[in-house]
């Protein structure tokens, strides 16, 4: 009988039909609709009426939206994560439950929930109400939908830079104490760049969602904080123009590509981005 | 008044647990000294060398450094350097900024950085690797960017935690040579722990036996191997027959039904003594001839000598030497006066040195450290 080996080229047949099917397929098809008008003839229109001060203004917003909360996400999740490895095994163990605990939760229930609480009677206003303060507008705000994100996505920050971390050698941090560098110069000089994989990880997949997410901005920023992924959502099911929807779609490939090139760039320098 | 010792340890104890880990540690280091802390795994050797480095801190006891105690100073404010076990370099950084590490914590200028780097890169006979990453060197130069990126920051003492383990023999062979030149040159005090009694024997100044947490004996190579202590340490040393016997009077001792003149004195009379013959200083001779005698066991060829067991009255001695014997044959077996080495009773008395489950002592005696791998205990060198 002839044995199956792992290196054998035909395993990976199934993976590459898989990705055909899924993946360059549809690729194919949002390009073919992003240059073709609904009669099925190719042209530029699609393309052009993105770049219209309109949407580019959404695209605009869309990245700064994404970036301010991958910052934020980044700047609690980094010593969360470290933190998380200075304690003992089952202390580790429990935060990680709490950090993961929310994600087997549907994103939809736990941005309804967000905006239960911030509601003009909402849980907030509601206690302010009580404690004789007057209501403050939460909901329908940018920073509304920055919370979104940021909830909704941090466990995919921690997970990876607390897994970079936790694999440091600990050697290494006594090699430096023993070189004569203090612990923030350690901080610095050797568990950052040491880390960095992981952080660079963390941010694209905190910042891919959030650019083009439309639920989360829908539920919390209202009509004025209309990012993105609403407008492909709303030419699809409301419009039901293929052709602008997928172009949209299109522009903001491009533009998530570009904006994890210039932050992989600025992350690390000489060992390559992790994802592009 | 300025004392001789860079480096005092008085009564250091510490324990992991319920575990203790050293239980008094009494040890002196001199200015410009090789010191090589030698045993076998988990003998506090290790944690003992974390002690100086300040990667630990002792339960009791008082680390001084140039006469100023130093218990409680952090690591990066001691004047001392380590070199890890496999080496501890930072995969972030390349060949240059390594050894420029030190340095650039200090806010030395560039170009002191530039010219310090290159003078070490020198030493260690790395020139032109400046550029390299860590992960594309082999282990023997990763060893020499630990050597320079240490040496860089001029310590007064050097911390080498089995340097040279994880290193195949000849290389290994090589570094002692050069690590001693380095020392020698450097004039610094070096302090080097290592489990290869022939490693501690060649390189060394001063050899500080360990076991259990204990100092078992403190001496240059020589006085450790041919006045050992205790019959750990002869064990340890090299290859050692030790042997119960009563000393009957000064410079007359009696083992294996025979009396034996010596040169060891000031024992009670009829005192109890451990007795220690290494297989080197015993010549076979002919029955008739012999003080001894007895029914060869085993016979090995090791190349330059043989390697003989001979079984004199249910003991089994081992017996280096040029004469050829065979398996079967009876032998005699002439001791010199200073071949006979005798110890006081102690703690370890009867555990080493009869050679019956030969194999099982070599086993032991391989026993490596728990950290490393396989590839070094091949290494190993028996």
């Amino acid at each position: 009988m002839k044995k199956v080996s792992i290196g054998n080229p035909h395993v990976a047949t199934p993976y590459v039909i898989w990705s055909v099917i899924f993946i360059v397929v549809p690729l194919l098809m949002v390009a073919y609709y992003s240059f073709t008008d609904a009669n099925g003839s190719f042209t530029f229109e699609n393309i052009s009426t993105i770049f219209q001060f309109n949407y580019l203004r959404i695209f605009g917003e869309s990245i700064l939206y994404a970036f301010v909360a991958t910052a934020i996400t980044l700047v609690i999740s980094y010593p969360l994560a470290y933190f998380m490895t200075k304690t003992s095994l089952s202390t580790q163990a429990t935060l990680m439950l709490l950090v993961m605990l929310p994600m087997w939760m549907n994103l939809l229930i736990r941005t309804y929930s967000i905006s239960n609480i911030l509601e003009r009677n909402g849980i907030i206003n509601t206690a302010l109400d009580m404690l004789g303060f007057e209501k403050v507008q939460l909901i329908n705000t940018p920073g509304a939908v920055i919370l979104g994100m940021v909830y909704n996505f941090i466990p995919y920050m921690i997970l990876p830079i607390y897994s970079v971390l936790s694999k440091i050698d600990n050697r290494l941090i006594e090699a430096s104490s023993d070189l004569g560098a203090n612990g923030l110069v350690t901080l610095r000089r050797v568990i950052l760049p040491l880390s960095m994989p992981g952080a660079v990880s963390g941010i694209t997949m905190v910042f891919v969602p959030s650019v083009s997410t439309f639920y989360i901005s829908q539920k919390l920023g209202g009509i004025h904080n209309e990012l993105i992924g609403d407008v492909i959502e709303q030419q699809f099911k409301l419009n039901n123009n293929y052709n602008l929807g997928a172009s949209l779609s299109l522009v903001l490939m491009v533009m998530i590509i570009i904006s994890l090139a210039i932050m992989n760039r600025f992350a690390s320098d000489d060992d390559g981005g992790v994802i592009v | 008044m300025k004392s001789e010792n860079i480096i005092e340890l008085k009564d250091i104890s510490i324990a992991f647990g319920s575990q203790t880990v050293l239980d008094g540690i009494n040890l002196n280091i001199k200015y410009g000294e090789f010191v090589t802390l030698l045993g076998p795994s988990g003998c506090g050797k290790t944690t003992t060398l974390r002690i100086i480095g300040g990667f630990e801190e002792p339960d009791s006891g008082d680390i001084l450094f140039d006469g100023k105690n130093i218990n409680g100073v952090p690591s990066y404010k001691r004047q001392v350097n380590t070199i890890f076990q496999r080496y501890a370099l930072f995969p972030h950084l390349n060949v240059y900024e390594n050894i420029a590490f030190g340095m650039r914590v200090k806010k030395v200028k560039e170009s002191e950085i530039k010219e310090k780097v290159s003078k070490m890169l020198k030493l260690v006979n790395l020139e032109g690797l400046e550029k390299r990453k860590i992960d594309t060197l082999s282990g023997g130069q990763q060893q020499r960017v630990a050597i320079a990126r240490a040496l860089a920051n001029e310590p007064r003492v050097l911390l080498l935690d089995e340097p040279l383990a994880a290193l195949d023999l000849k290389l290994r062979k090589d570094m002692q040579v050069e690590l001693k030149n380095i020392q020698q040159s450097l004039g610094i005090t070096f302090i080097f722990v290592t489990h290869d009694q022939e490693e501690a024997l060649t390189m060394s100044d001063t050899i500080v036996v360990m076991d259990e947490g204990k100092i078992q004996q403190i001496g240059t190579p020589k006085d450790i191997y041919n006045e050992p202590e205790n019959a750990f340490v002869a064990d340890f040393i090299g290859e050692s027959n030790i042997l119960d016997g009563i000393m009957r009077k000064d410079y007359l001792a009696e083992f294996s039904g025979h009396k034996f003149e010596c040169l060891d004195k000031g024992f009670a009379a009829n005192e109890a003594v451990d007795v220690v013959v290494r297989p080197e200083d015993v010549d076979i001779v002919k029955p008739e001839d012999g003080m001894l005698t007895g029914v060869v066991t085993s016979v090995s060829f090791l190349g330059v000598h043989y390697e003989i067991i001979v079984d004199i009255g249910g003991f089994k001695w081992m017996i280096q030497t040029t004469d050829e014997a065979f398996e079967g044959e009876t032998v005699g077996l002439y001791i010199e006066p200073d071949a006979i080495h005798i110890m006081k009773k102690s703690q370890y008395s009867g555990k080493y040195g009869d050679y019956s489950t030969y194999s099982d002592e070599i086993e032991h005696l391989n026993d490596t450290e728990p950290q490393e791998e396989t590839e070094n205990e091949k290494s190993f060198d028996w």
